[in-house]
């Protein structure tokens, strides 16, 4: 099963290095890889989606705390969360198409953010269910290119985050 | 009043009580070395970089303090890799220091260039690039702090040359700020219910692994096995946790382990595992790995925890901590049908001792081992090296003494042996050091002998030549079909290698010159070295082959499974 994991880690030169590498090394399938500030200077967040049962991910988030970059791990995969992912699209289309593409991407409450004579960029937030499905509609019209972010998730309601689920032994 | 990093580094040093590295010098430590005189740390110049590493973490499993090792960018730091490797995976505190090109030509390819910290990533438990003299005594300050603390481990510190003669001011920060690093202890419920099933057990057993060491448990464990009456059996690395002579003692468990000791875990009901993690060799096949007992794991690293073995109860904490709690919580009691149960399967693997053979002609390797324990009285650390010697050694010699033997397990490092034996030695220097090697490994690092004579230590030195890479022509035996591909070895005479050394060096092709030439070799105040030419295709037995329960082992009887 694919698993969320957001981790706090200190904002490093060589910490993305360490944690690739502790994927590598401990043969874990990692499938997304989100970095960016988080809301206290010095520290990062980073959220990834890792394939594996639940022993499996039991193991990555010990391995992950025994990095001394690594100050919490929490799994949200059962939690209540937000999870979004950011792509950017390319997709070919000619002056005619222009309309219909437009409405596809209004439906999906995306948007364009770039035109050019024979293609549109769109930037599209959501699940990636959701990205997969606009995807899966512009592929007719020719899809040139696509960047996304991968997941980023935030567990809902008013505590900032939920307690780290391996910080105490069971 | 400004000082450079050279002066910074040793300054840190001399403030972590550090009195002894192991090294050699090279262009990006230069600055390093000369300003090292002016410090009151003793300089060991090995002759290849393995040996720094592997005699720093000797010297650090002898002390408990951290071992220090040192060498130059490039080659220097590669050569390192394999000695870091050994510390890393049998948790040993070791700190390695190298140079790194000036900062401005990093990345550029430069003369002995290497990105080491990059190549130790997977192997250190945290290692520093540094590129500013400020920064380096917090990287200091925290590298031994991380090297000691939970489960030990190796940190490297790379420091670019040019930091080594900038200048700044000093100061030595007294703590440090590692917000990841953390130290779990469980909640008391868990020793509780640990106690509880410990408790209620008929066939209790505890399985002691290096922690037990690591974190100086000896006392603990004895008295916990005693007050409860439970048998201990131990890791290769747990061997010298508990007194092997001790009634309760089993002995060593896993795929060399005699038979009573894997029969007595297979037939436990409760089995407390301390300060081990369940490594394969330990196990035999995980699945079927003591069927009947509900085990309690208690290590001090959480992810051991369910890693291979699911637990019935988890304890995270030093080894030392939890058994003393578990000592106030366990009651007295007794288990002599368990016990009587345990003294037969102890027959039944006399039955498989060598040592009730007469023989003639080559010594037999375990009656070698058993005749150093004699000359020694059993009071040596022995340092061992990988393959059938160590195994021999951990089967044969009676080590009554806490943490008296000193061995690679984890990463089973050939070689091992003869470079850690002179940490071992420095960090001992009034006990008697002896090192078990095999032909095969004692050739991979050969060349610390000179650094023994050069230092003046008194190791002896024996060499159990039977003239193969022998556990792997052993495998070909029994798993091959005798098929002895690339197992054969020409080696030299040793003797003759140690005198051109200047140690005194002797050959053993007769069981009856054992024990004289032991006894020669001891009374001689300096090193010495004694190469017994033994059976060329004798066996570790028992043995458990790969993924086989521990219960089903080739004994040297039967030549079966049995």
């Amino acid at each position: 099963m694919r698993h969320t994991l957001v981790a706090m880690v200190e904002d490093q030169p060589g910490v993305l290095n360490r944690i690739a590498s502790l994927f590598r090394k401990r043969n874990y399938n990692i499938e997304s890889l989100a970095v960016g500030h988080s809301e206290t200077p010095g520290i990062s967040r980073m959220t990834f989606v890792v394939e594996g049962d639940d022993r499996v991910i039991e193991q990555v988030q010990k391995q992950l705390y025994k990095l001394v970059n690594v100050i919490e791990v929490w799994d949200v995969t059962r939690m209540p969360a937000v999870v979004r992912e950011l792509a950017l699209v390319r997709v070919g289309c000619p002056p005619e198409q222009r309309g219909e593409v437009t409405e596809l991407v209004h439906l999906f409450r995306a948007r364009v953010v770039d035109v050019a004579p024979d293609s549109l960029i769109v930037e599209i937030t959501g699940t990636e269910d959701k990205v997969d499905a606009l995807l899966g509609l512009l592929k007719p019209y020719g899809i040139q290119e696509v960047i996304r972010t991968g997941r980023v998730a935030m567990v809902r309601g008013n505590h900032r985050s939920s307690e780290p689920t391996v910080s105490s032994p069971q | 009043m400004k000082l450079t990093g050279a002066q910074i580094l040793w300054e840190c040093l001399v403030r972590e009580g550090v009195e002894v590295i192991f090294g050699i010098g090279g262009g990006a430590v230069i600055h390093l070395f000369d300003a090292l005189p002016q410090y009151p740390i003793r300089f060991v110049l090995v002759r290849h970089e393995q040996a720094a590493a592997h005699a720093a973490d000797g010297y650090a499993r002898a002390t408990g303090k951290v071992g220090v090792c040192i060498a130059t960018s490039g080659p220097g730091a590669t050569n390192l890799v394999t000695g870091i490797a050994t510390a890393y995976m049998d948790s040993s505190p070791v700190v390695a220091i190298t140079g790194q090109v000036p900062t401005p030509v990093i990345g550029t390819d430069a003369f002995q260039e290497t990105d080491i910290t990059g190549i130790t990533l997977p192997i250190t438990k945290h290692n520093y690039l540094v590129t500013r003299v400020e920064d380096l005594p917090r990287v200091v300050k925290e590298a031994f702090h991380i090297a000691r603390t939970g489960r030990p481990g190796p940190v490297l510190i790379d420091i670019a040359k040019d930091v080594q003669f900038q200048e700044t001011g000093f100061s030595y920060p007294d703590q440090v700020h590692l917000p990841g690093l953390r130290l779990d202890f469980s909640d008391d419920e868990n020793v509780q219910a640990a106690a509880d099933l410990l408790r209620q057990a008929r066939k209790p057993l505890i399985l002691a692994g290096h922690g037990v060491i690591l974190s100086g448990a000896g006392r603990e464990l004895r008295a916990l096995a005693e007050r409860a009456q439970i048998p201990v059996a131990t890791t290769l690395l747990g061997i010298s946790a508990f007194p092997e002579s001790h009634p309760l003692s089993l002995g060593m468990a896993g795929m060399h382990g005699f038979y009573h000791v894997n029969q007595a875990i297979q037939e436990a009901d409760v089995l407390l595992a301390v300060g081990m993690r369940f490594d394969d060799r330990v196990t035999g096949s995980p699945s079927r790995f003591a069927p009947n007992a509900q085990i309690i794991h208690a290590d001090i690293d959480q992810a051991e925890i369910g890693k291979n073995i699911r637990p019935a109860i988890a304890i995270v904490g030093d080894a030392r901590e939890v058994l003393s709690k578990l000592l106030q919580l366990v009651p007295p009691a007794t288990h002599p049908e368990w016990l009587a149960q345990i003294g037969q399967w102890r027959e039944e693997s006399e039955t498989d001792n060598p040592l009730n053979e007469n023989h003639d002609g080559h010594p037999l390797p375990q009656y070698v081992v058993r005749q150093i324990w004699e000359v020694t009285q059993g009071n040596a650390t022995i340092v061992s090296d990988v393959g059938q010697n160590q195994m021999w050694e951990a089967q044969y010699y009676i080590h009554d003494r806490f943490n008296s033997l000193i061995s690679s397990g984890g990463l089973g490092t050939m070689g091992f042996a003869l470079p850690a034996s002179i940490g071992v030695q420095i960090g001992r220097p009034h006990e008697t050091v002896w090192v078990v090697a095999g032909d095969g490994g004692f050739q991979m690092t050969i060349q610390e002998l000179a650094t023994v004579v050069q230092e003046n230590l008194p190791v002896k030195m024996a060499i159990l030549n039977n003239g193969f890479l022998g556990m792997v022509r052993q495998w070909q035996e029994l798993f091959f079909n005798r098929h002895y591909s690339g197992t054969r070895l020409l080696g030299p005479d040793f003797a003759r290698v140690a005198e051109a050394y200047g140690i005194p060096g002797f050959t053993v092709r007769e069981k009856d010159q054992v024990t004289p030439i032991l006894r020669r070799a001891m009374e001689i105040p300096g090193p010495a070295l004694i190469d017994f030419h033994i059976h060329s295709e004798e066996n570790v037995y028992p043995m458990v082959a790969p993924g086989r329960a521990i219960s089903e082992m080739i004994r040297r009887n039967s030549y079966q499974t049995v």
